[in-house]
């Protein structure tokens, strides 16, 4: 792909912007529900009795997914050998690994 | 005088030892006095590399007590440790010999990253009229003394890591043209830095703000330049 750095570069950081809220949100879900005492089924209760949890969360996953194996993929080409294609494949597969699972607990809460 | 000065220099390529030689302290001693006159009196073999001695040229920079500096303007007093001063060539170019290194990676890269001005007539048939006040033309200013010394390329990690990396300096002076009215092909100046090797690559650390002999700010022109690139991709330019 043409300019395939900088396509990711720029990933990274409209992800990052994603991020930075929704990181904020789910610390204070933390919060807020662990402060209260919430239990599981009172958590599920509130997550599925609206869209707007799951759609939240699934943004946060996809947005995690993408920020996490570009990452990933920065560290390992300054840190390591390993530069060529097979790296590509593998930043793509961790980033499909991260978005099964994320999107598998999101399923869950929906 | 002062005493005696432990001065510690390497001597070899990349495989060598440092070598210890005893120079009288003086006051206002440079490091680069110390390594003339460990050459002049004591080691006629030593390799070292310098030109003006006033801090134009950019010649003299080493490593000194680990920290890259131009030698000629870095006064004996501001970096002696309990009497000694360890010099070594700069860090993340071949070294020819001793304290020379080549330098030839490091200019390649200004190549690379088209540091070059291109103008808009082959004959100039007028004289552009650029106010000193104009917004981008300070932008230029404040990034155009560079003097190719590559105490930056020396201090930067991400060269370290990145071997193909443009660097601090090669990047800032794309800046410099990207800034310039007069330079007439600002697309190909941001495609030269947008590769892989380009400016996205930097991690904003600052180690070159840090050590620029000269008071640059090559993170500065480097965000200008990630700024400009990603506005042009986005907009299918690039």
């Amino acid at each position: 792909m043409k300019r395939l750095e900088l396509w990711l570069y720029i990933a990274q950081r409209a992800s990052a912007l994603v991020l930075a809220p929704l990181v904020l949100l789910h610390l204070g879900v933390i919060l807020y529900a662990v402060a209260g005492g919430l239990s599981a089924s009172e958590i599920l209760g509130r997550t599925r009795s609206t869209w707007m949890w799951p759609a939240a969360y699934g943004l946060f996953v996809v947005a995690a997914a993408v920020h996490a194996a570009i990452g990933l993929r920065v560290v390992l080409r300054e840190w390591t050998s390993w530069r060529d294609r097979s790296l590509d494949l593998a930043t793509l597969g961790i980033g499909l690994v991260l978005l099964l699972l994320g999107l598998r607990a999101v399923q869950a809460i929906a | 005088m002062a005493g005696m000065l432990k001065v510690e220099i390497w001597r070899g390529t990349e495989e060598g030892r440092y070598e210890t030689y005893e120079v009288p302290s003086q006051p206002s001693q440079t490091v680069l006095d110390l390594v003339t006159f460990v050459q002049r009196k004591l080691d006629p073999s030593l390799a070292y590399r310098f030109a003006c001695r006033v801090g134009v040229c950019g010649s003299c920079a080493m490593t000194v007590n680990d920290t890259p500096r131009w030698t000629c303007r870095t006064h004996v007093q501001k970096v002696v440790e309990r009497g000694r001063v360890r010099i070594a060539p700069l860090r993340n170019l071949p070294i020819v010999k001793d304290l020379a290194t080549d330098m030839v990676p490091f200019f390649d890269k200004g190549q690379e990253a088209k540091g070059r001005f291109i103008p808009s007539d082959a004959a100039a048939t007028s004289v552009a009229e650029i106010s000193p006040e104009d917004p981008k033309r300070k932008e230029a200013d404040a990034a155009i003394e560079c003097i190719g010394c590559a105490v930056c390329y020396a201090a930067c990690d991400v060269v370290s890591w990145r071997p193909e990396y443009l660097g601090p300096a090669a990047l800032n002076r794309a800046w410099t043209l990207v800034s310039d009215a007069r330079d007439s092909d600002r697309i190909g100046h941001l495609q030269a830095v947008a590769d892989d090797a380009g400016c996205h690559a930097c991690h904003g650390h600052q180690n070159c703000v840090e050590h620029c002999p000269v008071g640059i700010n090559p993170t500065r022109s480097i965000s200008g330049l990630k700024r400009l690139v990603l506005m042009a991709a986005v907009r299918g330019r690039l």
